[in-house]
């Protein structure tokens, strides 16, 4: 009689279809589908394979794209002709990765491309994402695509060179997370609140060592692009990677995209992809679940992506801290954002606004913002307020929309695709004691220029806050 | 990859949680096409605070790192394992390490070492005058005290870092396995190849 097999999650099932060598130690050789490469972390990886006379295994599989360093400002002038990046060693790396693609045998989406944008954003709208497979990328946002039932994660360079030169690499299996997340949200309560929510229930440092799933009714009718934005925050919580079941919306929002299978080949992968949920019975190490009711509109007041607060809340006390090494981290924390323990988070004023990033620059995270915006100014007090669509076809759309207009009008700038205000590698930065309420995923210390001070919150609530000149709560705008 | 056995001598007594990567090497520093040459700007952030560890003479080229739980966490860019070797640092100890960043320092022949708090708290009391020894083939942390503590790693990364091995050697000895599973994935899943490059 044929034994059952043991009931296993979408992590276990994604992973055992990849392993390409059990060893013993409890280790495996995984194959990886799909690498996305951008301009950071892989010349390193190049040299070494050039250095070893290695070539690229499965060019095809490798898609490139540069987006970290890129300046958002117009990159050609009247003729089309490329416009030279003003940072010497910016556009080394862009020239790097523009010289090793097309030696490598490696198809670039360059700057001109009207496709360009960021990694995490281009993987998914070109279809380059699919469910079930294994994706990686030598940034830790990869957990983006864990949205379309992949299993995406960042790699380091070495990796990056690894998988460049044997389409493997060589992994501990993680231990399986269910974060399940049920009921209705509230009112100005968006994707990018849920996120923040995990990332403060789970702690910076909780999902170590795990694969989050997200389950509940709350990812099951959430939008793909909602999904995209909370598996990318996975890595604030620790999560190498975060995972949603692949269901009707995600079969739907792949179709006819540009590399999606087609004909014979869809019906064979939709057939295949629906077997791709975690069974009834599968046991998880650990399960954390949220009351959606719960979850209010929310902003970071710290350093941590876990300093949470909701925006109706006060800056915590420190004091109230027992364990002394947390105490002085937040005391620590305090001190570098400008807060005093008791304000309120509605009367903290900023600078620069920044709408963009992997986590919340796609078309619904622009029409969120442009629902505040419209027929509103940003505040006198602001210094600048920039929109930076995640790739030139998110720019497209949004233009199509008319939600450049508004947003103009409104007097926030428009910008071409990149990683922008994120990460202070590219001109767009926040001067040294400047406060930014920011869409983006990470509040470290000096994350967004030497100095920064960082608010996470959602496109929605970074309008309000352009509008008001302070963190604002976006129910206020209904 | 130089091979490590044991690593003795000064260590670094951090002792902070949540060091993320963008600590151990600001992203301004991240422009650059080689390997060398980050050490100098390594923990840059931490060292504009008076009386860090990092500039103390006392600590002056310890190949220890004593940090709290969680280190490396953030980013995946491996410039800080490249910042962290360059500026000489040969092992961290600390209660709990990032997956990505952990795999990072392992490739560039860092040995993490994960211990119980109260042992992290221990090591970073002595480690303010007195040296700290890793032993990687016996697997133990030990002070000129009494203090032993044993701790577990992974035997592939043991080996590798014992005998200095280049992981992407090993795995291409490894072809027959990959060419049967990418046969499979033709058979099985043809989209997969198929549908990468944009019609």
């Amino acid at each position: 009689m044929a034994s059952t097999p043991a009931p296993r999650t979408l992590y276990q099932k994604i992973f055992d279809a990849h392993v390409v060598e059990q060893r013993d130690d409890g280790t495996a050789l995984l194959y990886i589908d799909r690498h996305l490469v951008h301009e950071v972390t892989s010349p390193q990886a190049f040299d070494g394979l050039a250095a070893a006379g290695r070539k690229v295994r499965r060019p095809d599989l490798t898609l490139a794209v540069p987006d970290h360093n890129i300046p958002t400002t117009a990159r050609a002038d009247a003729q089309g002709n490329r416009l030279a990046v003003a940072d010497p060693q910016s556009a080394a790396q862009l020239d790097a990765l523009r010289r090793n693609a097309p030696l490598f045998g490696i198809e670039l989406i360059d700057d001109l491309a009207a496709e360009q944008g960021i990694v995490h954003v281009v993987g998914p709208e070109q279809g380059f994402t699919l469910p079930g497979t294994t994706v990686v990328c030598g940034d830790s946002h990869t957990a983006s695509h864990g949205a379309l039932g992949a299993l995406g994660f960042g790699i380091g360079t070495s990796e990056v060179e690894h998988v460049l030169a044997t389409q493997t690499l060589l992994l501990k299996r993680s231990k399986s997370l269910e974060v399940r997340v049920d009921g209705e949200l509230g009112p100005g309560v968006t994707p990018k609140d849920v996120a923040l929510a995990i990332v403060a229930k789970l702690t910076a440092a909780g999902g170590a060592g795990y694969v989050a799933e997200y389950t509940g009714s709350v990812f099951r009718d959430m939008s793909i692009e909602g999904r995209l934005t909370v598996c990318n925050m996975s890595i604030e919580a620790g999560a190498r990677a975060g995972l949603v079941a692949p269901d009707d919306k995600t079969f739907a929002y792949l179709q006819g995209k540009p590399r999606s299978p087609k004909g014979a080949d869809w019906d064979r992968a939709v057939a295949y992809w629906r077997t791709l949920a975690s069974d009834p019975r599968a046991v998880y190490d650990k399960v954390v679940t949220i009351d959606a009711a719960t979850i209010a509109p929310l902003v970071t007041w710290g350093t941590s992506p876990d300093d949470v607060v909701a925006i109706t809340g006060i800056v915590p006390d420190p004091a109230a801290l027992d364990d002394p090494a947390r105490r002085a981290a937040a005391e620590k924390s305090l001190a570098y954002m400008g807060l005093t323990a008791g304000q309120r988070m509605q009367d903290v004023t900023v600078d620069r606004i920044f709408i963009g990033s992997c986590t919340n620059s796609r078309i619904e995270d622009l029409r969120a913002a442009a629902a505040v915006a419209r027929g509103r100014h940003v505040a006198a007090g602001v210094k600048q307020a920039l929109v930076v669509p995640g790739s030139g076809l998110v720019k497209r759309q949004a233009e199509a929309e008319g939600l450049d207009r508004i947003f103009l009008d409104a007097g926030f700038e428009w910008r071409e695709p990149g990683c922008s205000m994120c990460l202070a590698m590219n001109p767009d930065k926040v001067p040294a004691g400047e406060r930014c309420a920011s869409t983006s995923n990470r509040n470290f210390v000096g994350r967004q220029g030497p100095g920064s001070r960082t608010h996470l919150l959602s496109p929605a609530m970074a309008a309000a806050a352009a509008v008001t000149g302070r963190l604002t709560d976006v129910r206020e705008f209904a | 990859m130089r091979a490590i056995d044991i690593i003795a001598g000064k260590a670094y007594p951090l002792g902070r949680p949540n060091i993320d990567t963008d600590v151990i090497i600001p992203a301004h520093h991240l422009k650059t096409i080689t390997r060398e040459g980050l050490g100098q700007f390594a923990f840059e952030t931490l060292r504009a605070e008076p009386g860090n560890v990092f500039d103390d003479p006392a600590y002056a080229g310890a190949p220890i790192l004593i940090a709290g739980d969680n280190y490396g966490c953030g980013s995946s860019r491996e410039h800080a394992a490249w910042a962290m070797a360059d500026m000489g640092l040969q092992a961290v100890i600390a209660p709990s390490f990032s997956d990505i960043h952990a795999g990072n320092a392992f490739k560039n022949g860092i040995l993490t070492v994960v211990l119980p708090q109260d042992q992290v708290d221990r090591l970073l009391a002595v480690a303010k005058d007195q040296p700290i020894t890793i032993d990687l083939e016996n697997q133990t942390v030990t002070t000129p005290y009494q203090d032993r503590f044993r701790f577990e790693i992974d035997p592939f990364r043991k080996d590798c870092l014992l005998r200095g091995l280049d992981e992407i050697g090993i795995t291409m000895a490894m072809d027959d396995a990959i060419a049967t599973h990418e046969a499979k994935m033709h058979a099985e899943t043809p989209w997969i190849e198929g549908a990468a490059r944009a019609a």
